[in-house]
């Protein structure tokens, strides 16, 4: 049969209130349902009619899920907070500001008040061979159409493949590992909390998922903790142009520094691997050294060990060797 | 320099409100009684034949009313492009069209269509097609040399000569070789002789308006809501393309969101609401979608090439030796490597050049003219090759552009050609001191942390205007001037700021003047396609005309009804008066429907083109009716310039670069409208930034099929990648020979926006030359650590 994209087809849209109503709708529906949050990611996939659903499920209009609350130990945020709420929002800027930062560089203003950022962290992979609907091990298939020797594959994958060489996209996860957040999951059999670094997952998990996420789950709640508060935070993305760009690689770091010691630290790097990666071994190896060049440069040497660059992203090794150095030295100027 | 009133002096145009508010109707805009929509059917592949295709099931299916398949569209010979194929030479290549009550409807239907496409052997890199036993894109060849499509391959030898990153240097087509001077003498007298591969990408037009169009058939007239770059052009492309006459096409185009190029005609593809709606006998609209708009739109000719540039010690070239391999897209053949010629040898003025090039048909989306062709590849491409040499030998790059400046005295090329006027030496001068470029270029090198400023600039000649069009005027008994402009409307402002010379020429106060355009049911003129940057030139020329014209006209009538001699009268303020006493203009249009003949249209001037004869004819008898031809004397080529100069800084960690300042300077006559200049300057610019930055294509090599057919793939410039500091001026002197002095301007900021980036990043490297554009991070990176780039110097759509 003929094959036409670009055409949004009909769906049926539901518009539950509270998140019960949402979880009995998703399961009442499963495979042929899905959870429709600012639709930046969704309505691609729909309108390029390369993934197929019936239904759709929208959470705008649960009021509790599109708050940001601050608690006792930290900061609550709503799934559906648009990412342009929380770049503006007081708390996070004050003491979380790693996240504002990653936040304001997502898309467009347009995205970022369309999007959310329980949508941001749940996104799809851009990878352009699988989002044309080209039949990939990620699509169900058995090839990997952008690791061949000829592959346009310079967005893809440099550490962490296994079989698919696709990347997280998004600019907030690296922002929300850095801060330890815990994604808040509920569905028909409760509630879960999940680590943010372990939320996301590679294709040696599951080919087809960039999370834990699965049929029925919500994401209600994304929970900084107040460990990181007020620490000293680096975010950089790098972009082939300066705004409505995916990141090549992007970078986000909390340091805990003490007389020019280090005493704490979180580096998390995006853009890199299917899942956005928390460089433990770099963390290990900085914590109690000084904070300066040297110590730097040696982290961005040890980021970088392993990585496998594909025919066309080698440069990205040099380039997160140099954002991992800048997220602990900061940019250097004279 | 004359004393215009209108002409220098800044204006919005009339279709500012309407646009800002969003009331402006673009074709898509459009509704009319008992409308269709259709979507298309295309090639998933980048050729193909089709073996046999089933649409029974998507007739059947509720809500669809027609299918239209190419067995009933014209299908021309190749290189012509039809609106429908059988046998698709690119992916996305429209094959059948179904029209239905809805798009969901319409598209569901093509889903239930059953194909059979029987692949065929294509080319993406137009390299490929050139080796012995290399695939063409074509059944009938790779080459067209404008009458047939012929075979070109090269023997192996060629290939075998060079390593993998280098250009490979083999026989052009026999048209496209000139040379003249003494080359080999030239390269002997310089202090410098340097070689470089030249790369160009191909990239999209993507206006901001796709090319959507609505058509419906009344009493056997074809009314066409589509969107051109010119009313006049278009329709009668219109008419030849859906095979009636002239007169049976009515064309309504008030507006187009842009063009670049893409649209100088209008669309192939109207013809397939055209011929739908007759079959189906409903409107039928057809709306195109952003990604279909990458495809089935334009895009820019890419380039693969060589150049060897010799240069003295002073900064004067000597000699230019200049070769071009054009990937052309599958359909008719693009002037631009042959321009890329023209524009170098005008802008360096080499003391001997040789130029040869060959355009090699590829499967991959049709080319067109953009914005400045062949002059934004070559100023791309050479301006960090001169500025290269300037830095071996020691010269300053703004000195070196001085030497070799053209001037108003300058022959240019294989012509030689002599040109109209050339103020070069002076927009060089003014754009250095607005930008300061002795100060900043002492910092060109200057370390922070990671970062290195580069300064760089380029100089970019473009063609500014043709002549020998027509212009028509009515002055109807409400006493105001009607000014009827058969260009388009595409956001230049040029529609009504070219109109400007016919009220100058009256000496008539602009409150009371209408410009008429976008509606060829309003009688509009043979006017100029906007393209070329031919406009602003042209049609001031033809406005001036009718309007001098006008003005005899009304000192004739003014001798006959009030006595006296005409050249006795005078027009001034809506009024011609003399001995006998004065008419306004409202009596004037009176008397001349009273006396009839040639006041009022009845009788009309020889030489008029019969598209002007025939709106004139029909305005007959409703005022004062001039209509002429712009005859005035053109003897030489007409060219514009730009200068721009950029500071940036490039971060040597990331491969971003941060764009400081951007000043430009052009040389583009008298300038007619001020505000208009900065807005089509600056926006030439940034487009020419852009393409030197990040907007390209991805094409995978082995399929074959389109990866970044979303617009944000292809990555055009945002607004954040425009510098706050963005400068644009003009040297404001007269053309000598356009009456008002104006010269077009349109395309030659796109070249020195785009020249003067890649040598200041050139700049900041050190002199290292990644001779790829677009320069993103990745290629900035690979140069800085590996010194080689990532993909490979000669891969085309990466
Ligand atoms: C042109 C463009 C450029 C972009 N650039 C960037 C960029 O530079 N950086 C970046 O980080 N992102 C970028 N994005 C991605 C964009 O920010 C995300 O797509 C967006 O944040 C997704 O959020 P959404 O609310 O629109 O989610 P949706 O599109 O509605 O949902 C995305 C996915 O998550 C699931 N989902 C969403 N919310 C929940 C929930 N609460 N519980 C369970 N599942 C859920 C949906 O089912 C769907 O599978 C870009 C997007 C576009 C279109």
């Amino acid at each position: 049969m003929a094959v036409i994209h670009d055409v949004m087809p009909a769906y049926e849209l539901f518009q539950p209130t509270d998140v019960e109503g949402a979880i009995a709708l998703l399961n009442e529906h499963g495979e042929s349902a899905r959870v429709l949050a600012g639709g930046m990611d969704t309505w691609d996939w729909l309108k390029d009619r390369t993934k197929r659903v019936t239904a759709l499920v929208d959470l705008a209009g649960i009021q509790e899920l599109r708050e940001i609350r601050a608690t006792a130990d930290g900061v609550d945020i709503g799934a559906l907070a648009p990412l342009s709420t929380v770049v503006k929002d007081p708390e996070i800027q004050q003491n979380y500001s790693v996240l504002a930062e990653a936040a304001n560089k997502v898309a467009t203003p347009q995205i970022r008040n369309q999007g959310t950022i329980g949508g941001n962290v749940s996104q799809d992979t851009r990878c352009w061979y699988y989002r044309a609907g080209w039949p990939c091990y990620r699509a169900g298939g058995n090839i990997c159409y952008a690791n061949t020797p000829a592959s346009l594959n310079r967005e893809h994958a440099i550490l962490g493949a296994d079989r698919c060489v696709a990347v997280s996209p998004s600019d907030t996860a690296p922002a929300l590992i850095a801060l330890d957040a815990r994604m808040v999951v509920q569905n028909r059999s409760g509630e879960r909390e999940i680590d943010a670094a372990t939320f996301f997952i590679g294709p040696g998990t599951d080919i087809e998922q960039m999370t834990v996420l699965r049929t029925g789950d919500v994401l209600t709640t994304i929970r900084i903790p107040n460990a990181w508060s007020g620490a000293s935070f680096y975010f950089e993305k790098v972009t082939d142009r300066k705004s409505w760009d995916f990141p090549l690689v992007n970078v986000a770091s909390a340091l805990r520094v003490e007389g020019g010691v280090i005493q704490d630290a979180r580096i998390a790097v995006g853009g890199v691997a299917a899942k956005p990666l928390r460089l433990f071994r770099v963390e290990q190896a900085i914590i109690g050294q000084p904070a300066n060049e040297e110590t730097a440069a040696a982290a961005g040497e040890l980021a970088v060990r392993g990585a496998e660059p594909l025919r066309l992203n080698g440069y990205k090794v040099p380039l997160m060797r140099n954002l991992v150095k800048r997220s602990i030295r900061g940019q250097e100027t004279v | 320099m004359a004393d215009f009133k209108l002409i220098g002096q800044s204006f919005a145009p009339q279709d500012l409100v309407a646009k800002i508010t969003g009331r402006a109707k673009y074709a898509e805009d459009f509704r009319a009684e008992g409308m269709l929509f259709t979507k298309l059917l295309s090639s998933p592949m980048p050729h193909c034949r089709v073996r046999s295709i089933d649409y029974s099931a998507a007739l059947e299916l509720e809500g669809v009313v027609a299918v239209l398949t190419p067995d009933e569209v014209p299908q021309e010979e190749h290189p012509f492009e039809p609106a429908l194929t059988n046998e698709p030479v690119y992916e996305g290549e429209p094959i059948l069209a179904v029209a239905a009550v809805d798009e969901v409807t319409a598209a569901n239907a093509i889903e239930l269509i059953r194909v059979d496409y029987e692949p065929l052997p294509f080319v993406l890199n137009p390299l490929d097609s050139l080796r012995p036993g290399g695939p063409d894109a074509n059944t009938g060849g790779n080459v067209y040399n404008g009458r047939e499509i012929t075979t070109l391959k090269w023997d192996q030898s060629v290939f075998d000569g060079v390593g993998p990153d280098q250009m490979p240097i083999g026989p052009g087509t026999e048209e496209d070789q000139w040379e003249y001077g003494d080359l080999e003498a030239g390269f002997a007298n310089a202090d410098l002789v340097i070689e470089e591969t030249l790369y160009c990408q191909s990239v999209s037009h993507h206006p901001m308006e796709p090319r959507t169009s609505m058509a419906y058939w009344q009493n056997g007239k074809l009314y066409m809501h589509g969107s051109a770059q010119s009313t006049a052009q278009a329709r009668r492309a219109i008419a030849d393309r859906v095979g009636v006459e002239l007169d049976d096409v009515f064309f309504i185009a008030e507006y187009c969101g842009g063009g670049f190029g893409s649209k100088i005609r209008g669309s192939v593809l109207e013809v397939i609401p055209a011929l739908l709606s007759r079959k189906a006998g409903r409107p039928v609209m057809m709306r195109i979608t952003r990604a279909e708009e990458t495809m089935m739109g334009r895009a820019r000719p890419g380039m693969l090439g060589h150049a060897r540039l010799g240069m003295r010690r002073d900064g004067r070239i000597t000699a230019l030796d200049l070769f071009l391999v054009q990937d052309n897209g599958p359909y008719s053949r693009q002037g631009d490597s042959s321009t890329s010629g023209d524009v170098s040898a005008l802008g360096y003025t080499p003391e001997a050049m040789r130029a040869s090039t060959v355009s090699v048909l590829t499967n991959t989306p049709p080319r067109a003219a953009q914005r400045g062709p062949g002059g934004v590849q070559i100023v791309s491409m050479l301006a960090p090759v001169v500025s290269r040499a300037a830095r071996q030998l020691g010269v300053d790059p703004l000195q070196v552009h001085l030497v070799n400046a053209p001037n108003h005295e300058t022959e240019f090329g294989r012509g030689p050609y002599p040109i109209t006027s050339a103020y070069v030496t002076e927009a060089l001068t003014q754009c250095g001191e607005l930008f300061n470029w002795s100060e900043r270029r002492q910092r060109s090198g200057q370390r922070n942390g990671s970062k290195v400023r580069g300064v760089g600039m380029a100089l970019s000649p473009y063609y500014g205007g043709t002549s020998g069009w027509d212009g028509l005027v009515v002055i109807r008994p409400d006493g105001k001037l009607y000014i009827h402009q058969g260009v388009g409307n595409l956001g230049t402002h040029s529609v009504v700021d070219t109109a400007k010379a016919a009220a100058e020429a009256l000496d008539f106060p602009w409150e009371n003047t209408e410009v008429v355009w976008g509606h060829s049911s309003r009688h509009l003129p043979h006017s100029s396609s906007q393209s070329g940057s031919q406009t602003t030139h042209a049609h001031t020329r033809a406005n001036w005309v009718v309007g001098e014209f006008a003005k005899t006209l009304l000192q004739e009538l003014a001798a006959l009804e009030l006595g006296g001699s005409s050249s006795a009268y005078q027009v001034s303020g809506g009024r011609v008066f003399g001995p006998g006493g004065s008419l306004t203009f409202a009596q004037a249009a009176e008397r001349a429907i009273a006396r009839g003949g040639k006041f009022d249209g009845h009788e009309l001037p020889e030489d008029i083109n019969d598209m002007t004869r025939t709106s004139a004819t029909a305005l007959a008898g409703q005022g004062l009716v001039a209509a002429a031809k712009d005859n005035l004397p053109h003897t030489a080529r007409t060219y514009s310039f730009v200068v721009s100069m950029i500071e940036l800084d490039l971060d040597l960690e990331t491969g971003m670069h941060e764009i400081l300042n951007v000043t430009s300077v052009a040389d583009c006559g008298t300038v007619l409208n001020p505000r208009s200049l900065i807005a089509q300057g600056n926006g030439g610019v940034i487009q020419g930034i852009g393409i030197a930055q990040s907007f390209k294509w991805a094409i995978d090599p082995t399929w074959g099929v389109h990866l970044s057919k979303r617009i944000e793939a292809t990555k055009p410039p945002t607004m954040l990648d425009i510098p706050t500091e963005l400068i644009f001026a003009a040297v404001d002197l007269p053309d000598p020979q356009n009456p008002v002095g104006s010269k077009g301007i349109g395309e030659p900021p796109v070249g020195a926006g785009a020249g003067a980036l890649v040598c200041a990043i050139e700049d900041a490297m050190g002199g290292q030359h990644p001779s790829h554009q677009p320069l993103t991070p990745d290629k900035i990176l690979s140069i800085v650590e590996n010194d080689c780039l990532p993909c490979g110097r000669l891969e085309t759509h990466v």
